[in-house]
């Protein structure tokens, strides 16, 4: 019987992990030293590796981000924290313009390292602007590869692949996860990025999702279960690369998909999703695709109101039993 | 700065070939540029070499540097034949960057040249990034990080400068003040017009320099690397020059009167670093004339390089995205 870490913990643990590793690696983002993480994951590591290598910014997003490229341009491999990524947005130019493609700029002279890490949407009534999901517009952008864990097992597989990965990384947690419980290994493994994972074997609708909605999407599934609907539930886990082959292989299975994502609807990964099903298995579907997002809107405060916004384990039913006409 | 101090012979000599050769090259550029022999942006330095001479004379070849959009002549005076840049313009396999950065986007990694970089100010935070990672390793290599006037106005400047300056980061901010951010003076953009004062807010060491004198220049960017390898921090000179040509090849030039082009041609670097050499008699007139026409035959050496280089293959449209072999692209 593995041990349970939180999810902290394990993202913690591979970060230190990696840094016993190997020295080029570094973390540096706002309160990830002294005040030992605004969330905690990174609780200890200064004492552990001291000012040097665990390094406490200015709120200078923009800046931080940038020196993190430039030291990934020459030779080190660095760990950006966001706050949450919520806050990428005024360091946008830095890992889009330059973490994405100086590598390709450079005529493959210079790559870039990095893994920028931090949580991504909804966290209780924070309204508006710390509730975003930026999932798609990163996966969008080619010379990144996005990674979404849903889970303390592979936020620490996934971690240290991300961080020995010699392309950047966007690694994107959740503040309504780093508290969850889950079984770690006390042995060394990565999980590669870019490989799906089948939650749940069956055989009537596949639901796929990943991330923190995760969560609702496998209690959705148990909910299908009792009125004997046996939903496959497939963790995308990555979103760049995305493991089109395993959605699509469920999908010639099961014949019905339903696709859970917190962002906006233009434009997500359901959308991606939905592309490339009905391209590589049109003739295999019974009934259309259907996608359970966050609202067309920008969050709200209210409670009833966030309520309303987020996919909930009724809509993933309702979705689920529309695409099985029942 | 005393301007009269000394400078041996092969710093002299230095100069003016290596700006003779930026200013050869690059109205080559001009040239082909508007034959449409080559696309994209033509944003040319001429007017400005005495500060990208003087600041490669003052630092060692180890030393990295990273600049801006106006990037031709960067990686030219660090060393590499201008035959790669010219390539690069072209956007052929043999370029600097492959084919893939063109005119905005030259880079050299062995001759420490950390780009080009095309969105303003985008390269200050590299730059100190760059000099993070030197400082972290324990070595003493400083980063020369250079940027044009238009780029102090970009929050990324501000934090860089203040991060840099916290953390004693050995890097030295250049900023080729030029005048004019396209087409809009530095006057219009702030009340700050003595941009080296804006690493005063920092405490930072920061100085105006003669960005049309390499002596001066060099000596400014000697005094600051000495300081920044000696792990005091970091260092803000405003080089105050002025670019002759555009801002790019589509500038009709209409902020600025043509009396005022000619006043700082009058003092153009090139000029004045030739008649140095004759008043000190460190060459002969016939020297310079094999200066000159070993500059030109690099000139037309470049030209010819680049239109016999290869053009890249379709099917390399995915090379150099990610360093994974397999990275499996969305192709459908």
């Amino acid at each position: 019987m593995a041990r349970e870490l939180q999810l902290r913990e394990a993202i913690r643990e591979a970060m230190r992990e990696e840094m016993r590793r190997d020295d080029r690696v570094f973390l540096m983002g706002e309160e990830v030293a002294e005040y030992d993480g605004a969330y905690k994951v990174s609780k200890g590591m200064l004492a552990e590796f001291g000012p040097e290598r665990v390094i406490d910014t200015p709120i200078s997003e923009l800046g931080f981000a940038g020196i993190g490229v430039g030291a990934a341009m020459n030779g080190l491999r660095p760990i950006i924290e966001f706050m949450t990524f919520n806050f990428s947005l005024v360091a946008i130019d830095q890992v889009i313009n330059n973490a994405a493609k100086i590598y390709q700029m450079s005529g493959g002279q210079f790559n870039i390292p990095i893994v920028f890490r931090g949580p991504t949407g909804s966290a209780g009534q924070l309204a508006a602007t710390h509730s975003q999901c930026f999932e798609s517009w990163y996966a969008n952008c080619p010379g990144l590869k996005v990674v979404v864990p849903s889970n303390p097992y592979d936020a620490k597989g996934l971690l240290k692949s991300s961080i020995r990965d010699d392309d950047p990384v966007i690694f994107m947690e959740s503040e309504q996860m780093y508290g969850d419980k889950g079984p770690v290994p006390e042995e060394e493994y990565l999980i590669p990025i870019g490989k799906a994972d089948v939650k749940k074997i069956g055989e009537d609708v596949t639901l796929v999702s990943f991330g923190k909605i995760m969560k609702v999407t496998l209690a959705a599934a148990a909910e299908l279960e009792k009125m004997g609907i046996r939903a496959e539930v497939i963790d995308l886990r990555t979103v760049r690369p995305l493991d089109y082959e395993a959605v699509v292989a469920s999908v010639k299975k099961t014949n019905r998909l339903v696709v859970v994502e917190e962002s906006w609807p233009l434009g997500n990964i359901a959308t991606e999703i939905t592309y490339m099903v009905q391209k590589r298995a049109f003739d295999y579907l019974d009934a259309p695709v259907l996608r359970v997002t966050g609202a067309d809107v920008p969050m709200p405060f209210s409670r009833p109101l966030v309520d309303a916004y987020l996919p909930s384990v009724a809509r993933i039913v309702e979705a689920a039993r529309a695409v099985l006409y029942i | 700065m005393p301007a009269d101090i000394e400078f041996s012979k092969e710093t002299y000599l230095f100069w003016y070939e290596k700006m003779l050769l930026c200013r050869r090259f690059e109205e080559k550029c001009g040239e082909l540029y508007t034959r449409q022999k080559f696309g994209g942006f033509c944003h040319l330095y001429i007017g400005q070499e005495a500060v990208v001479v003087g600041c490669e004379t003052a630092i060692r070849p180890e030393d990295r540097v990273i600049t801006a959009y106006r990037c031709h002549v960067h990686p030219i005076v660090r060393g590499m034949h201008p035959k790669f840049v010219m390539a690069e313009l072209f956007g052929r396999t043999t370029g600097c960057s492959s084919g893939r950065g063109g005119s905005m986007h030259m880079f050299s990694k062995e001759l420490n040249v950390f780009g080009g970089h095309g969105i303003v100010g985008g390269q200050i935070p590299l730059g100190a990034g760059i000099a993070f990672a030197d400082k972290y390793r324990g070595s003493d290599l400083i980063t020369l990080c250079f940027m044009g006037d238009g780029a102090v106005r970009q929050g990324a400047f501000h934090e860089t400068l203040n991060m840099a300056m916290t953390w004693k980061l050995p890097v030295i901010f250049i900023i080729e003040n030029n005048q004019y951010a396209m087409g809009t003076s530095v006057e219009r953009t702030s009340n700050v017009t003595d941009l080296y004062k804006l690493g005063c807010a920092f405490e930072m060491p920061s100085y105006p320099v003669n960005g049309m004198r390499c002596e001066e220049v060099h000596q400014a960017v000697a005094d600051a690397a000495e300081h920044a390898r000696q792990g005091r921090g970091p260092v803000l000179l405003e080089m105050r020059t002025y670019r002759y040509k555009g801002h790019s090849m589509s500038d009709p030039q209409t902020y600025r009167s043509k009396e005022e082009v000619e006043e700082y041609k009058a003092m153009d670097p090139i000029e004045t670093t030739l008649q140095t050499i004759l008043q000190k008699q460190l060459a002969t007139p016939e020297e310079i004339s094999g200066i000159q026409a070993h500059v030109k035959a690099l000139v037309d050496e470049s030209v010819q390089f680049a239109e016999e280089s290869p053009l890249p293959l379709p099917e390399d449209l995915y090379k150099f995205v990610y360093t994974q072999p397999d990275y499996p692209f969305i192709t459908e």
